[in-house]
């Protein structure tokens, strides 16, 4: 979810998927020393990453929060979405829209973005100007002021939000259908965008709680990527930030899922459908919840299981068997909560979905018994590795992948040192957690299907 | 930010055995130096060296796209940039796109109105591998069976899917509506009928003929050197023909004007479309317009467009404006998406916008900020290669000169305020628009 680029048009699953692959690793690490940045603590508890870029003279400036949609509270989902949208709105020194203003007057470009783990704000920016964004990024991490009209007019502009990626899109309402399926009890059931009834339902008062509670300097990361040093960035960081009173982090709770003993699946029929898909999700560990061990070797499966045109599931299901469309898996290690494992494949038509989803089956029980061979493995570390270099590319990679990173809870360190352990994967490994993750009682099947109109 | 305008540094250098002609440019802030490659074959190329990170970043863009599709054969042109990395030389579709993936080298064709682009990423550790099946891509393709019918069922999927996409309808029936009967108002996707009918004869038609060394144009950022590049040009594209087939698309005038075109569809948000004639890229009020249409509806969170419709009244998520230059016609277009409900108030507030800026134009105060957000942001485009790379192919296409990034923001500067607002007068006439909505939209219908 982001406040929004103009020419924004994705749909959400097509979000939810690129983060999927983010994290599977098209942005996520890769390489020994992968951005290789400076990091510091300022003594009210907030976090600095800093990593030099010294192509041109900008700046991205990012502040993260370790909040999500997964730490709002029952009823009030959506909440960490809608104060994103809501951080433009004005502080006790600046009137609504006057952020933006400022911003664009000086040539910057900015944006913010909420995941069920955190929440992001960013400029890029000349680095001349740095300055000016760190002083009105500190004022409004305290300062907000919200009007009740303000807060009215913009859960208009979140519902036309969820309209234009969910509602408006049968693939995207069966998604959150999935989801909410998949997770019995943990938080990410909720959409990150939330329930329509319950955005409707949200007040300035719960609003303003929630950012008391959550938007304080020791849950929030500042990462600079660009031409500076930490040399320079650390009095203005000290200066800005640092001036912040500290406030003792609020815990994340979040309740837990329970066993998984059954297998569901979940159909949507719409006469909007005109090429039906065929889904399956599976609980999985991340790097921090569940059996963490397997994390490494589902990154490198779902690589070779369905991550391209020569993966395992389009060969066999495009094209040899000539039953599918597209085929391919996803998996996301960097989540705080429970992670899912994902296939998905498209019928060619006149193909059953019983066809296709024997087919697939019969590639995941020779998946299970045989495993990979040494040379998937060999040529999938190798893809999976060099990925990183592509990555420090641009400024908004590292900043990115670091901030997510540590916003969730994991450590500079896990990016770093990322490509020697997709290198340390083994072969019994992924035997092993595929093994443990694929196991039809914590799955989720989805049939999205053509409803005959009349 | 100050605008950043630096001279032209012109050094010619020949490297006589290489006969590799060499000019020099500066972009923003020195930040990118261009230099002009021209190979002893004859081929030339842009290029900016980065040897910070080892990679190899290459754009290219063959002149002449889906607008050239031959009658009964629209979709051709996307038909075949989707099957060029789907084998090619020895290597059938399988084997090279494993080569592809094992390799790390991202290699993709896409059909433009004007052109028909690639880009080619590639580690420079890989790079001789890289240019060999991007030359076997463009001068061998294969067009087996096998994955001519996998992709056809894939872009009929998809042609099908949009059937009942908003915003693809939306888009599809407005280009439709404003070029009846000129090639820009066809879908580039293609025709169900036509995309089901191309045979491997057509494609290979399509390579013979539109894929050649004079309408070529190359941008290339990354760690490679100079003569390096050199080569690598002639033994990649010198396998073209000398000539692509000769065309001549004719120059389309907008129709519709004042149209409003509803199509029904059961969902809960419509989608709004709407354009209406613009300038092209070479008209001497293109500045002017391009500015006019920042503050209008083409900046960010801080648009007329977007204070009106989303801040003020919170009617939309997305809504804007943008020109859209193309070589026979240019366009002023925008979108939005709103509750059913909601589609008529916001149309109004589109058409009063529309209308106030045409007749009242803007302030000093506006142009200002509008200026130094678009000279200050001009630097933001260079944080990544293939940014820089694609600003070199489109600098090119559009003949704006080598030294085109060091004049830029002065172009901008020079933009008066009666500039702009002559250019709004002339551009903007909200009873010309033609609008198109998707969806079940109240109270609003088609015009006759």
């Amino acid at each position: 979810m982001t406040k929004g680029f103009p020419s924004m048009k994705r749909g959400f699953l097509t979000i939810l998927f690129a983060a999927v692959l983010t994290a599977a690793g098209i942005f996520f690490p890769a390489q020994a020393g992968v951005f290789n940045p400076d990091t510091f603590t300022l003594s009210n508890g907030m976090r600095v990453v800093v990593i030099e870029n010294h192509r041109v003279p900008v700046v991205t400036h990012m502040v993260w929060y370790g909040v999500g949609s997964a730490d709002e509270g029952q009823g009030e989902s959506g909440i960490a979405h809608f104060l994103e949208h809501l951080m433009f709105k004005g502080t006790k020194i600046r009137a609504p829209g006057e952020f933006s203003k400022i911003l664009a007057r000086n040539g910057g470009q900015e944006n913010a973005f909420t995941s069920s783990d955190y929440t992001a704000y960013f400029q890029t920016v000349a680095v001349d100007r740095l300055e000016l964004f760190m002083e009105m990024e500190a004022d409004r991490m305290t300062n907000l002021v919200l009007t009740e009209k303000g807060v009215e007019t913009e859960k208009g502009v979140v519902l036309e939000e969820r309209r234009s990626r969910t509602d408006n899109n049968p693939g995207a309402i069966l998604g959150e259908q999935v989801t909410a399926a998949l997770y019995l009890n943990y938080p990410y059931r909720r959409p990150v965008i939330g329930w329509a009834h319950e955005i409707k339902a949200l007040s300035l008062k719960s609003v303003m709680a929630f950012y008391k509670k959550w938007y304080t300097p020791a849950n929030a990361i500042l990462v600079v990527a660009g031409d500076i040093t930490a040399a320079k960035l650390k009095p203005l960081a000290e200066k800005y930030y640092g001036a912040i009173p500290a406030q003792p982090p609020a815990p994340r709770l979040r309740p837990t899922e329970p066993p998984q003993s059954a297998k569901r699946t979940v159909t949507l029929k719409d006469a909007r459908v005109r090429q039906p898909s065929w889904g399956r999700v599976y609980l999985a560990p991340s790097l921090l919840s569940g059996e963490t061990q397997h994390a490494y070797a589902l990154e490198v499966l779902a690589n070779i299981l369905g991550g391209g045109s020569s993966s395992r599931l389009f060969r066999t299901l495009v094209v040899e068997a000539k039953l599918a469309l597209s085929a391919g898996a996803y998996y996301g290690a960097d989540d705080r909560g429970p992670s899912r494992f994902g296939i998905y494949a498209s019928p060619k038509p006149g193909v059953s979905m019983e066809t296709l989803e024997a087919k697939v089956e019969e590639e995941l029980a020779k998946l299970i018994d045989g495993g990979v061979t040494a040379s998937e493995l060999a040529r999938a570390k190798k893809r999976m590795q060099s990925t990183a270099i592509f990555a420090r590319d641009s400024l908004s990679g590292g900043a990115r992948t670091l901030g997510a990173a540590l916003a969730i809870g994991l450590k500079v360190d896990d990016v770093e040192a990322w490509p020697e352990r997709i290198g340390a994967v083994t072969v019994e490994q992924i035997s092993a957690a595929a093994k443990a993750v694929l196991k039809e009682g914590r799955s989720v099947t989805s049939y999205l299907l053509t409803k005959k109109t009349g | 930010m100050t605008p950043i305008v630096r001279s032209l540094l012109v050094a010619p250098i020949l490297a006589a055995f290489l006969l590799v002609g060499v000019i020099l440019s500066t972009g923003p802030a020195g930040a990118v130096t261009i230099e002009k490659i021209l190979s002893p074959g004859g081929i030339t190329a842009w290029l900016v060296r980065d040897h910070s990170n080892p990679i190899i970043s290459m754009r290219f863009s063959f002149r002449g796209g889906a607008g050239l599709d031959p009658k009964n054969r629209i979709g051709l042109a996307n038909m075949a940039a989707s099957l060029l990395d789907e084998g090619a030389g020895d290597l059938d579709s399988q084997a090279f796109q494993q080569q592809l993936e094992d390799l790390v080298i991202r290699l993709r064709f896409r059909a433009g109105r004007d052109s028909l682009t690639g880009r080619l990423v590639t580690l420079a550790a890989n790079r001789d591998t890289a240019f060999t099946m991007l030359s076997m891509a463009l001068t061998q393709p294969r067009f087996d069976a096998e994955p001519v019918e996998r992709i056809r069922g894939q872009l009929l999927a998809e042609i099908r899917q949009d059937t009942e996409q908003p915003g693809a309808i939306a888009g599809r029936t407005l280009f439709k509506t404003l070029f009846p009967s000129h090639p820009y108002g066809r879908p580039t996707d293609g025709l169900e009928d036509d995309v089901a009918a191309i045979t491997q004869a057509d494609l290979k038609a399509f390579t013979a003929e539109r894929l050649a060394k004079d309408n070529l144009i190359i941008g290339v950022v990354g760690d490679i050197k100079a003569e390096t590049l050199a080569t690598l040009l002639d033994s990649t594209f010198g396998g073209l023909p000398a000539k692509a087939k000769s065309w001549a698309l004719p120059e389309a005038i907008p129709q519709g004007a004042g149209r409003t075109i509803v199509v029904k569809k059961p969902v809960p948000q419509s989608s709004i479309v709407y354009a209406e004639k613009g300038l092209k890229r070479k008209h001497p009020d293109f500045y002017a317009a391009y500015v006019m249409n920042y503050v209008f509806g083409g900046g960010g969170f801080t648009s007329r467009l977007y204070e009106a419709i989303r801040e003020k009244r919170g009617l939309a998520y997305s809504v804007y404006s943008g020109l859209h230059p193309l070589d026979k016609a240019g366009l002023i277009f925008g979108a939005a998406g709103t509750a059913n409900a909601n589609v008529g108030e916001t149309l109004r507030l589109l058409r009063q916008e529309w209308a106030r800026m045409a007749k009242d134009g803007m302030n000093e105060k506006e142009l200002a900020d509008a200026k130094t957000y678009l000279t200050g942001s001009y630097p933001l485009r260079f944080t990544s290669s293939g940014s820089i790379a694609a600003m070199l192919v489109g600098i090119q296409r559009d003949n704006l000169g080598i030294e085109y990034m060091d004049r830029r923001n002065s172009l901008i500067e020079a933009v008066s305020l009666e500039d702009v607002n002559r250019t709004a007068k002339n551009l903007l006439q909200a009873d010309k628009l033609t609008v198109v909505v998707v969806g079940a939209p109240k109270g609003v219908k088609s015009s006759e």
